[in-house]
């Protein structure tokens, strides 16, 4: 249960010059037209089958939201088709169309109402969507009082109060504490593990790469990647950074992973590699070994400034640790046509065990958003073992000493 | 036309499954008319008693009105009550259905749900309305001697024509506001030119000819002239009458529908 199949889906948005340009147009006996079509999504084309769980990236305006409208039907297709097979909740926006001077109780039913829930029903499940919401005596009160993490809280308890065959999420949960953030993203787990088909937009990478088999990134109102979370990520990434139109370049890697190389180009990588503690390359190393990462720069074309920064992550691609030269206060300035840097960091490995991989940037200034010589997603793979420290879990280690004391005077 | 029957019976069954919907939005919306008042919903009948005891009380004791040809000197009373009540929803219907997708936007743009729903929201809240006005009124009447009897039951075609119309010409209107904004002020300004268009606080016999013949071509005038057939005269309304306003609530719901096809799935754009 619950799939959606997409096929040459295109929306247009109509505009007119002026509203008696439409006016014309409506009364226009030969049906002459006065509209320029304004293309939002163009031929976007995917399957979600049952149980799966897709993230959808892309930069504001890409064509997002529209596309979750049109899955859910509230908008209308120019063209193509859509559809969507078992029962679907969606949050979209902020809210579920919540009526203001009602309160959330009242909406509450209102919502399970159009959910095809009876009166009943709802009452049997409003004891769990407050509980769930936590917004205490404020369920009594008009919506409108409330604050925009509150709705979110309403909204969402009421649309996840039965597991749908397909949850649609749009941004909300971004508005939402940290708390309830943490709380909705378990129950969404929960849902996924018993065969909900998730379908998610986020511009929060760690909730995609975490959550999502796969991702599909939406640029210029199609569908410009789909695939491995990670790899479509770090695609979005770099095209996010590199706006100018720079090529993007992904090669898969011996172990079959996918390192994405973008930029433009005036100072870029020569040589990278990780060395173990006695100065050897390696791609295995110890819980907290001192390796040290050197890196080999060549300046191609003269520039400004320069800041070499590296990142730490983990299997699923969230960031354990990233720091840059700037930062350090090792600040690197007016480089010359033909110049080597050599930059070295030198760190112990407080791993856990487990696959770790390392993003390499070049860029002018501290924010990766303003110019980017070079980004070098996964530049680095390795793993960590434990050999000599305390059997633990987790991502990292901590040098943990325990003080225990006990005392038998008491007996 | 099997065609027609079979999209009817689909609408029919969507109604049936957001029943849930419909009742809950209706109540609420009581719920909301009253709330933060002290009174509450003892609003909802004092506000259509004060208008009953007015028409009731200035037409038949302070201007002494009466009605050529009828005895009961209530009758006037009761002459203009069965015009105003009944035309009372009829323009609550329109005006709240001209504005049911602009007033329902939030919840167009983010929920999906049959948009049939709407207008029958607005349609069972205002017959809400009109029962409780009709109980008070039908009290009255029963109070005064002036009892219609079973020519009561000739209500039920009138208002079902009534609404076909009405309903028919609100969404239309109402699909056509979401593009042009204008159609708020042109429907206020349309109901009062056919308020006074229709004899409802004047009876047809006083009329000039040549503006009577105007005023017999307006669909309203045979259904508010039934309501006072049966509530002055107690009278069954005459039937051969009611083909004018029938074949315009047809032509009507059928271009709202032609309009809705045409333009609906655009709404959400605009809203």
């Amino acid at each position: 249960m619950g799939s959606i199949k997409v096929s040459g889906l295109g929306k247009a948005y109509k505009r007119y010059a002026s509203p008696w340009a439409r006016l014309r147009e409506w009364l226009s006996p030969l049906k002459r037209t006065f509209h320029e079509k304004h293309w939002v999504l163009k031929d976007v084309n995917f399957e979600i089958g049952a149980g799966e769980s897709v993230g959808i990236a892309g930069v504001n305006g890409a064509g997002k939201s529209t596309l979750l409208k049109l899955i859910t039907g509230t908008s209308v297709a120019t063209e193509g088709e859509v559809s969507v097979v078992g029962r679907v909740a969606a949050l979209l926006e902020l809210g579920m169309g919540f009526h203001p001077d009602f309160t959330g109780r009242q909406n509450a039913y209102m919502s399970g109402q159009l959910l095809g829930l009876s009166v009943d029903e709802i009452s049997g499940l409003m004891p769990h969507i407050e509980s769930f919401a936590e917004i205490g005596e404020y369920i009594d009160h008009p919506v409108r009082t409330y604050s925009s993490g509150m709705q979110v809280r309403l909204a969402f308890s009421v649309a996840t109060a039965l597991r749908p065959d397909i949850l649609i999420i749009d941004e909300a949960l971004s508005v939402g504490d940290a708390y309830f953030q943490h709380k909705s993203f378990a129950r969404i787990r929960e849902f996924r593990e018993k065969g909900t088909t998730l379908l998610i937009v986020s511009h929060n990478r760690a909730a995609i790469q975490s959550i999502c088999d796969r991702a599909i990134l939406i640029n210029n109102g199609s569908v410009e990647k789909s695939g491995e979370p990670e790899l479509v990520m770090d695609y979005y990434h770099a095209l996010m950074s590199e706006k100018q139109g720079k090529l993007i370049r992904q090669t898969t890697l011996s172990d079959g992973s996918v390192q994405t190389v973008s930029g433009s180009g005036e100072v870029g990588f020569r040589s990278v590699e990780l060395l173990s503690e006695a100065g050897i390359p390696t791609e295995r190393i110890n819980v907290g070994e001192l390796v040290s990462l050197r890196l080999e720069i060549d300046v191609l074309q003269a520039v400004p400034s320069l800041v070499v920064g590296f990142m730490v992550k983990d299997s699923f691609g969230q960031i354990i640790y990233g720091v840059n030269t700037d930062r350090l206060d090792r600040k690197l300035e007016k480089l010359d046509e033909g110049e080597r840097v050599s930059v070295t960091y030198k760190f112990p490995a407080n791993l856990g065990k487990g696959n770790f991989s390392i993003s390499l940037a070049l860029t002018r200034s501290d924010s990766h958003l303003d110019k980017t010589y070079e980004w070098r997603d996964r530049a680095i793979v390795f793993s960590v073992r434990n050999t000599k420290k305390e059997d633990f879990v987790g991502l990292a280690w901590f040098g943990v000493e325990a003080d225990v004391s006990r005392d038998l005077a008491g007996q | 036309m099997i065609k027609m029957m079979n999209s009817i019976l689909d609408r029919a069954r969507v109604i049936k499954a957001y029943r849930g919907f419909i009742i809950g939005s209706v109540k609420r919306e009581f719920d909301a008319k009253y709330r933060n008042s002290l009174l509450g919903s003892v609003w909802s009948i004092i506000t259509p008693l004060s208008t009953i005891v007015i028409y009731v009380v200035i037409f038949t004791n302070l201007m002494k009105a009466r009605l050529v040809g009828v005895d009961n000197s209530f009758a006037y009373g009761i002459y203009i009550c069965a015009g105003v009540l009944t035309w009372g929803m009829f323009s609550e219907v329109i005006t709240r259905c001209q504005n049911v997708f602009l007033a329902n936007a939030n919840m167009l743009k983010k929920l999906s749900f049959p948009r049939v729903c709407l207008p029958v929201i607005v349609v069972s809240s205002s017959l809400v309305n009109l029962g409780i006005v009709l109980c008070l009124f039908l009290v009255f009447l029963v109070l005064s001697g002036s009892w219609p009897g079973w020519p009561l039951l000739g209500l039920f075609p009138l208002l079902f024509i009534q609404l076909l119309m009405s309903v028919s010409l609100g969404v239309a209107l109402g699909v056509v506001n979401v593009f042009f904004r204008d159609v708020t002020q042109l429907t206020g300004v349309l109901l009062q030119f056919w308020f006074w268009f229709t004899p409802i606080v004047y009876p047809l016999t006083i009329l000039p000819d040549f503006v009577r013949d105007l005023v017999l071509l307006n669909p309203m005038t045979p259904l508010v002239n039934g309501y006072q057939t049966i509530f002055v005269y107690g009278e069954w309304p005459v039937w051969s009458e009611l083909n004018v306003p029938i074949a315009f609530s047809l032509i009507l719901s059928i271009f709202c529908v032609k309009l809705y096809q045409a333009h609906g799935g655009e709404m959400v754009d605009e809203l």
